[in-house]
Parts: C-alpha cells; structure tokens; sequence
C-alpha cells in the first residue's frame, strides 16, 4: 500500500541541525547555511546554553510525566485492589454476587458486570457504527460543500453536551417513549432470550435497551470524528481514476474511499467502544438496579462497572469496601486499556493515514 | 462529395458516455439516501435533547435569584434559592485543572514536537496520551482517590476534584497543541536559529506565539469538556447545598452533583432545580465553545 500520492512529513529527529539542514536545502541554491550560526571551535562539543538545558529537560520530563503516570494509574489501582481481592469471600472473576455492606465479609463478584458493561456497549456499537459510518460518508463525500463544515460543527455538538444530560434526557424523556417499542418487542420476540420479559419495570424504561440507545448517541460524534478524517485522506487521485472509469458517486465511494478507510473506520469504532465501555453517568442514572441477577435480556436492569462504582462512591468509607470497587475499576481500567491500544495499533499500521 | 448513404445517426465509434444502468442508478440513490438518512437521524437526538433541556429549565434560569442565591436552608420541597454554589464550584474546579493541565500539556507537546523525534520515550509518550484519552473519566476519579484520600489521608474535597479533571484534560491539551506546533513552519524556526536565538527562546518566542490562536481554541474546548465531568465530583467531592470558598476542606457543590442530588427529588422544587442546573451547565459549555471560536477567529495568525 505504498502510495506516492501521501506526502510524507520529513523525518524529525531531536537537534535543529539534523533536520532542518535538510529541509531547508531545497530552497537554498547557494552554499547551505549552517543552522547553528555559533561557529563551534570545538564540533564534536558544542555549547549548550543553560536556558537550552532547562527547557529541554522540562519538556521530556513532561514526557517522562505521562508515561509515568499511567503506570503509576495501574499500580496504585493493583495495591489498593490486592488486600481486598484476599479477603474476598467468593471467587472474583465468575461470582455473581456483589455486597461490600460488611467488610468483615465481602462477597463481591464481576460477572454481572461485566455482562452488563459488554452487552450495553456492544448494543451501543452495532447501533452507532452504521450511522457514524454513514454520517461520515455524508460529511466527506455527499454533503454540500459549503454545508459541509457546519453539518460536522452539529455533529460535534453531540459530543459537547455533558453525559449527565443525557443521562436525564434518557431516563425522564426517553425511556418512557421507549415503552412501546419495547413492549411490542417483548410480545412478539419474547421467545428470543435478548428481547424476554427483564427482571425490572419495563415501563419506565430503565433497562439495557434504553442505556444502550443514549450511549450509541453518546459515542456517535467520536466514530464519526476519526472516521471523517481518515476518508478525508482518500487520494484524490484513485477518487478521480474512478469517476474516469464512470462510476457513480456510490461506485466512487464503494471502490476508492471505503477500501482506503476501512482500517480506520474499525480503528474508530474501537475507540468509541472504549467510551461506551467506561461511560459512567448516563449509565447509573439510566438503568435501575435489578434484585435478580443478569438474565442477557435487553430489558434487564442492573449494573455496568462504572455505574456500580459511581452509585457507591459517596460511601466509599472502608478502605476494604473500597477496594472491591477499585478492583473493579482495575478490570475497567485494563479493559479500556486493551481495546483503546487495538485501535491505536490498526492505525498504526496504515501509513498512509499519516 | 461522396456522402455516406447508410444510416446517418450511426457513429463511428460507439459513444462515450453511456447511459447508466437501472440497477446501477437505484444502487446509487439509495446510497444517497442512506447517508442522508444517516445524518438526520443523528439530529434527531441532539435537538430532542436540546429542545427539553430549553423547555424545563429556560423558565428557571430567568429568576435572577438563580444566578445570586444557594439552596442554603432550603428544604428540598422549598422553592426559591439558586444554584450560585453550584455555578461557582464548576467554574473554580474547572479554573484550577486548567491552571494545572495547561503548562503540563503544553510541555509535553513541547517535547513531542521539537524534542522528541522518533526517540523511544517521544514513542511511548505519544502512546501514553492516546490511552490516556481514553481512560474513563471514573477510573481517573479511582485514582485520585486511592492516592489523594487513601493514601496521603486527605479528605473529600475540590481540589481532589480538580486533580481528576487534570488526568482527562492534559490528553487534550496536547493532541490540540501538537497539532498545532506542526503546522508552524520550519521557516520561522530557521530564521530564528540563523538569527543566533537558543532553541529555546525560539519555542517560547516564535513557535508558541504562531500557534497560539489554535492552542487557546483547544485549551477551551478542553474546559468545556472537563466542566460537564460527573464522575469525579461523585468520588471525591461531597455535596453541599451553600456555598464554600474553601477548595481543600468540606463538601463543594457542583452543577453535575448538584444534578445527580436533585434527580431523585420528586418534588416542583427539584424538577425546577434539576432542570435548571441543567440547562446552565450546557449554557456554560456553550459559552466556553463560543469563545474558542471567537479566539481561533480573532487571534489567528495574519496570512496576508
């Protein structure tokens, strides 16, 4: 996939005078002028400036900072998590049990979670992926050119609006008109597991389903974003080969863009499962907490990670209570952690998107 | 003089351009209107949401009480009272992230940029920002709290929440700046290198001021996306009904908490104030993304 279309930036490397000789030798027709202009009586030592040396070492250890930092994120989380998953009285990865009431007695499991957190996402993905999808495609190829930079400053909008926003909206104004949707699904597809009768009230609206539609709203400006950029980078040169050839304007986009942006549209999508994975308000204002355990209906209530841990946060008191929930947030943090370096790593591999 | 006596509509070659096929048209319109349909139903939500938050909370907000009062003393079936507690703690916790997350991000994409290259730590660096941007806002929360108030043994408090709102704003702050010290061309570098000016003073005199436009854009933009945070403020700052100074003792309001206590309260009086600290919050964030388009209008670079 070695394009000459895509101009490749020049390879930086740290000194001025490794690459911006370089750059500039294009323009220079005289004898190329040192980028240094302190003529050093000593090359193979020049003088650093004070000023240089502060400044430079402030901004790698900014650099130092962040990587730190995340590490620091991880193992301050893995400490804190250790002494309660000891005193955990049942198993932590397949219990289904959760009650950190009493510390001298925890029970506390991740199952249910996790089969909430994955279900509420996967539903937001398949919803959100072919409207990101064809969403991006209008912005780039379809839309009115003149429209086009307002109709992306709309969609942006989206994701400007604070979650908790949409958490209410999806609770009081949403869910509600869910209701016969959601009923006519449970009469007639009641036999499929997905769509069976959930174990809260279906009336208002505070199940899987709704959570999965706000979240699907809520990710949708992110796949679009990266989604966009990456077919905006289409050569301009297949695009016209094929409008030679006399295709129309879906051959175009099927032959040319789609091809060229596949990689990022998954890349994309990635990255707004990685959202949907950690979205945490909408989801604990949106969905009721169910008595009986997960029953993989979209109409169950019940607990995604995040929405567990922020609906207990404010009781955070014992420190073993707390672990568990630190726990949790440690097997949150890995999985975001795993799906967010998936995307960054389908696009590293495509140069050409650079 | 001879003239071809045969069909004269006939070409010499076959044409061009021929008719498209019917199957290849409907393909085509559909596609046309998948995309559009796409985007409409994208729009669907965004003016749903928009249009309620306008018409429950509009009526609360013209109430000039709302803007110069707390809830102190208030009952929760009382009417009255303002959210100024809550509108003040936003606004400080955001100010003081920024203050925080700003020359932190501006550093590294300083590093990025000029000094890291393609060295190892510049690689790592970059791959730290982007997980970094995807971490969910209540892990950040987590850690902070496992540090902040497990280990150093401090209590709940603003400027915890503050320390959160750092981890998600730096990641923005410098994908925006990066973006932006790569555009600044190589040429003002050069010139200010043959003018004999250290590395250093380049970037703070040249290449910072060029960009500057652009990177206040994103430093706003990244202030409106930290202000409507809620996990962090769930974690580790308490809720209170008036109004405290005070960033590192006792229990601050904020609009989003002040949101998550009212939302169970069934009364008129929590339906005005949930819907009103709503509708202020996303005022608030509007406002912030109206001045980084003014700023990016105003501010950018003459080209001429």
């Amino acid at each position: 996939m070695n394009d000459p279309v895509v101009a490749r930036r020049p390879a930086r490397s740290g000194e001025p005078g490794a690459e911006r000789g370089v750059a500039a030798a294009p323009h220079a027709s005289e004898a190329p002028i040192p980028p240094t202009p302190e003529a050093p009586e000593t090359p193979k030592a020049p003088h650093v400036r004070p000023g240089d040396r502060i400044f430079r070492g402030l901004a790698t250890g900014s650099g130092v900072f962040i990587v730190a930092l995340i590490g620091a994120i991880g193992l301050f989380l893995i400490v804190q998590a250790i002494p309660s998953l000891g005193l955990d009285n049942v198993n932590f990865l397949t219990s289904r049990e959760w009650n950190t009431s009493n510390p001298e007695d925890l029970r506390f499991g991740i199952l249910d979670l996790l089969l909430v957190t994955v279900v509420v996402s996967i539903l937001a993905l398949l919803i959100a992926m072919p409207i990101a999808l064809g969403i991006a495609l209008f912005l780039t190829q379809y839309a009115p050119r003149k429209l086009a930079r307002p109709f992306a400053y709309v969609i942006d909008l989206l994701a400007a609006v604070p979650s908790i926003v949409f958490g209410l909206w999806g609770l009081f104004v949403l869910g509600p008109e869910l209701y016969p949707v959601s009923q006519w699904l449970v009469d007639n597809l009641g036999w499929f597991p997905l769509f069976a009768k959930g174990n809260v009230n279906l009336q208002l609206g505070a199940t899987v389903f709704t959570a999965g539609i706000v979240v699907a709203v809520m990710i949708l400006p992110i796949i679009t974003a990266v989604s966009r950029e990456v077919f905006e980078r289409t050569p301009t040169m297949h695009v016209e080969g094929a409008i030679a050839l006399g295709a129309t304007k879906w051959e175009v986009v099927r032959t040319t863009v789609l091809p060229f942006g596949k990689a990022g549209y998954v890349s994309a999508s990635m990255l707004g499962l990685g959202r949907a994975l950690g979205e945490t308000i909408a989801v604990m204002i949106i969905l009721s907490t169910a008595t009986s355990a997960f029953g993989w209906s979209l109409f169950d209530g019940g607990a995604t990670f995040a929405s567990k841990i922020a609906l207990a946060a404010p009781e955070f008191n014992d420190p073993r209570s707390a672990g568990a929930y630190i726990a949790a947030g440690l097997v949150l943090f890995v999985l975001t952690f795993v799906v967010n370096a998936i995307a960054r790593s389908i696009v590293a591999g495509h140069k050409e998107y650079e | 003089m001879s003239t071809n006596l045969a069909d004269p509509t006939r070409l010499a070659t076959p044409p061009t351009f021929q008719s498209v096929s019917v199957s290849r048209r409907i393909k085509n319109g559909l596609a046309t209107g998948l995309v559009w349909g796409a985007f409409l139903v994208a729009v669907i939500p965004l003016v749903w949401v928009l249009y309620t938050v306008l018409e429950r909370g509009f009526p609360v907000i013209l109430d000039g009480d709302w803007w110069q009062k707390s809830l102190s003393g208030l009952l929760a079936r009382q009417e009255g009272g303002g959210a100024y507690h809550a509108i003040y703690g936003t606004l400080v916790q955001g100010l003081v992230c920024a203050v925080i997350s700003v020359p932190i991000g501006i550093m590294i994409a300083i590093y990025l940029v000029e000094y890291g290259g393609r060295s190892k730590l510049a690689k790592s660096t970059t791959f730290m920002v982007d997980i970094l941007t995807g971490v969910p806002s209540i892990v950040a929360a987590l850690f902070i709290y496992t540090v902040w108030i497990t280990y150093a043994g401090l209590g709940r408090s603003a400027f915890a929440v503050s320390l959160a709102l750092v981890l998600l704003m730096v990641p923005v702050v410098v994908r925006t700046t990066e973006e932006m010290l790569k555009i600044v061309p190589d040429e003002l570098r050069e010139a200010s290198y043959a003018l004999g000016i250290p590395k250093w003073k380049t970037i703070v005199k040249i290449v910072i001021p060029t960009a500057l436009s652009g990177i206040l854009t994103g430093i706003m933009l990244a202030l409106a996306r930290v202000m409507g945070e809620t996990a962090p403020v769930l974690v580790l700052a308490a809720y209170a009904p008036y109004i405290n100074y005070n960033l590192f003792d006792g229990p601050m309001a904020s609009l989003p908490l002040m949101m998550v206590n009212e939302r169970n309260n069934p009364t008129q009086a929590g339906y005005e104030r949930l819907w009103g600290a709503a509708i202020t919050l996303v005022l608030i964030i509007t406002l912030f993304n109206l001045l980084a388009t003014v700023i990016s209008r105003t501010l950018a670079p003459k080209t001429k």
